[in-house]
């Protein structure tokens, strides 16, 4: 008996005004056609460059350099390879970016602060530098700094700052240590005893919230911070033997130098950047709501306690994200160096390219580095904010 | 910013490279069809190419410039000037934006085997050489241990100086600034107490300081070979036959005693090697597909490498040396034009 057949459902039929096909479909020659022209591009670059007798590809990093770097924070002589040359310049724009990061954040956040202070002078004072300086550009503002540091006397008539310190058109050079196993080992049990301070600082919440007291951190804490780096150091022979400045030839030899580079392209790019950190912070400031003030000072919290618990935490909020981005422009920005001759990764890798003719590769090198210092830098701001920010539960 | 030029230049090579092989083998008829030459010179090197007080380019790597356009277009003037650093000059030629180079560049086997470069000849034998400030009390260059030194980057200069250093175990500190300007600043300054690059530089930057120049001494040492001369694409050989024998009618036009002056009231002498030269016989410049005048616009308009060198560089207190004629005991030598 055939009553009825179950109902079926309306057939499919995959036809091209299918809506899912026709995004599919669409989607997928949209995709083939980006492909194809970057699979164009690189197969005719290839092709083309080899026509013309143009060398490609990697090798060349693994021939010697030939190339005289100024400075460099790890033993580099024109021995070595590019690879090593190219790891110097990166290592160089590492050191100017991180120094320059915290210096801006530093003098970013006071003139910040005090551009909202009730002192007239001060607030006008702050104001006037950071419209000053936000206004000009980066490099007329390095070659500013960078002329007016070749302006200092030369290395034998140095300006003698006392305590063994010579300012000249040459840099700053400073008296140090000899620096040895000992001074690292101290280093380290230093490092070790701030993580176990940071340790004992939660411990000791943790005990607080469970009990109501609060064991003593302070002074646990200062023998390990300084305590212990002490006690690795002299159990180590504590050798001291003082590395002095001296003139001798035609410049200094020993102690520290700062080069007259590295201080220009530094001082531009704290300047810089701190004007425009000081109107994050100021911004994030105001966005604190003034009753937060009065309500924390309602609970009793002395003016110290109503900033740092209170206050602080939400203008963090407001102030973190903008300033990611003048980290990475600080970052960036230190590419401008090239102008003033500190051999930062930019000016070393043109100089590989030069020398090598591989100008792809060479500029792919420059921003594979630069991508992977901005992503690393968003990341770790990223993951900061996320900690800063409102805890919606 | 330089970095970004680069960065351009990178990107447009990458973009023309890939655009199917044009400017391959055409160099000659793109500038035909342009009417206009682009000749890669130095940003400002007096003597060599720098622009005068009216703005017109001058030097003896102009008037290279200046040859083969009276070569290609009867008419000298029908150069557009590129001023390029040291590090922008080879992608300039790479990418296209320039047809040649005559920019003081130093003839090696890497730029000529690598980078897709041909140098079609030299127009002038150069070496590297130091400059100090007279008060410094330096005598030679032996005593410039631990001295801090001015250089320019992507230069030959650059490599010698570090494999200078290496063989005589000199220590010295590198200040390396690409724009010249800049370096040659860092060095009046006193960054530097010493500034580097090939011989008749130092002489050039020198002349350059008029109210100073006395108080520079250019050191004995003299460290490198530094042949200079015109470079073209690799594997465009038409063009560069152009460029090679344009620079060789110069130097053929002083040892046959032809000058700008004097080459009109030659035309109807009886030399065969004039008569050749001048295009009254032997076809020559339909040979390179120009005009068979080509070699005498070039004398009439440019002069012969002599009165090039006598006009652009002379001035600057350089003796000819090795850039005399090799009748005179010199490096100079144009294969017979015939």
């Amino acid at each position: 008996m055939s009553g009825e057949s179950p109902r079926r459902p309306p057939r499919q039929t995959l036809s091209l005004g299918h809506p899912i096909v026709r995004s599919i479909v669409w989607q997928a020659v949209i995709l083939g056609t980006i492909g194809w022209c970057v699979w164009w591009l690189v197969a005719n670059t290839m092709h083309n460059l080899e026509v013309r007798r143009i060398a490609s590809g990697f090798a060349f990093l693994h021939r010697e350099a030939g190339l005289p770097i100024g400075e460099a924070l790890i033993d580099y002589s024109p021995e070595n390879s590019y690879l090593r040359a190219l790891f110097v310049g990166v290592l160089n724009t590492l050191k100017v970016a991180a120094i320059g990061i915290v210096l801006a954040t530093i003098l970013g956040t006071l003139i910040g602060v005090a551009r909202l202070a009730r002192n007239f002078l001060l607030a006008k004072l702050a104001s006037a530098y950071v419209e000053l300086l936000r206004d000009l550009p980066l490099l007329l503002q390095l070659f500013f700094w960078y002329s007016l540091l070749q302006g200092l006397p030369g290395p034998r008539q140095a300006l003698a700052l006392g305590g063994d310190v010579f300012l000249s058109n040459r840099g700053i050079y400073f008296p140090w240590v000899e620096w040895t196993a000992a001074h690292w080992a101290a280093t380290v049990a230093a490092l070790a005893g701030i993580l176990a301070s940071v340790a004992l600082t939660r411990r000791a919440a943790r005990i607080q919230e469970a009990t109501g007291d609060r064991p003593h951190v302070l002074l646990p804490g200062l023998v390990l911070i300084v305590g212990l780096p002490a006690l690795v150091f002299f159990a180590a022979g504590a050798p001291w033997r003082p590395d002095v400045p001296l003139l001798r030839g035609f410049n200094f030899q020993g102690g520290v130098r700062v080069t007259p580079e590295f201080a220009a392209l530094l001082v531009g790019l704290v300047t810089y950047t701190a004007a425009f950190i000081a109107e994050n912070v100021r911004a994030g400031i105001l966005a604190v709501n003034w009753g937060q003030w009065e309500a924390a000072g309602a609970l009793g919290l002395s003016r110290g306690l109503q900033l740092r618990l209170i206050v602080l935490p939400q203008a963090l909020r407001v102030i973190i994200p903008p300033t990611t981005s003048q980290y990475l422009n600080l970052t960036k920005n230190s590419s401008l160096a090239v102008a003033i001759g500190y051999p930062d990764i930019v000016s070393i890798a043109n100089t590989t390219l030069n020398q090598t003719g591989q100008a792809i590769e060479g500029i792919a090198i420059i921003m594979a580095v630069y991508l992977t210092i901005s992503l690393s830098i968003s990341l770790f701001m990223n993951w900061y904010n996320a900690r800063v920010a409102l805890k919606e539960r | 910013m330089n970095f970004f030029k680069t960065l351009a230049v990178g990107a447009f090579i990458a973009a023309s490279v890939s655009g199917a092989a044009l400017a391959q083998q055409a160099t000659f008829e793109a500038v035909r069809a342009r009417g206009i030459l682009n000749c890669g010179v130095n940003t400002g090197l007096a003597g060599f190419a720098a622009p005068d007080s009216q703005g017109n380019w001058r030097g003896l790597d102009v008037d290279m410039c200046r040859a083969v356009a009276a070569a290609i277009f009867g008419d000298a003037s029908k150069v557009r000037y590129i001023p390029t650093t040291a590090q922008q000059r080879f992608t300039a030629l790479q990418s296209g934006e320039v047809d040649m180079l005559a920019r003081n560049t130093t003839w090696t086997f890497q730029r000529d085997v690598q980078l897709g470069f041909d140098f079609v000849g030299i127009n002038f034998y150069d070496g590297q050489g130091f400059m100090v400030k007279r008060s410094a009390n330096v005598s030679s260059a032996r005593e410039l241990n631990g001295a801090t030194i001015c250089v320019q980057p992507g230069t030959t200069t650059e490599l010698n100086l570090a494999d200078w250093g290496r063989a005589n175990n000199i220590r010295f500190t590198p200040v390396v600034i690409e724009r010249l300007e800049e370096v040659n600043a860092a060095y009046f300054a006193g960054r530097c107490d010493a500034l580097t690059t090939d011989v008749s530089g130092l002489a050039s930057v020198r002349a350059s300081r008029a109210g100073e120049a006395n108080q520079h001494v250019i050191l004995p040492e003299v460290i490198s070979k530094e042949p200079l001369g015109p470079a073209v694409r690799h594997g465009d050989n038409r063009f560069a036959d152009i460029v090679r024998w344009s620079l060789n009618a110069m130097i053929e036009a002083e040892e046959l005693g032809l000058t700008s002056a004097n080459i009109e009231s030659k035309l109807s002498e009886r030399n065969p090697s004039i008569q050749r030269f001048v295009g009254a016989t032997g076809d020559f410049g339909r040979m390179l597909g120009l005009d068979n005048r080509w070699a005498f616009n070039i004398i009439k308009q440019v002069g012969n490498y002599g009165e090039s060198f006598e006009r652009n560089v002379t001035p600057l207190g350089i003796q000819r040396g090795p850039n005399r004629l090799w009748t005179q005991g010199g490096l100079m030598y144009s294969p017979p034009l015939r």
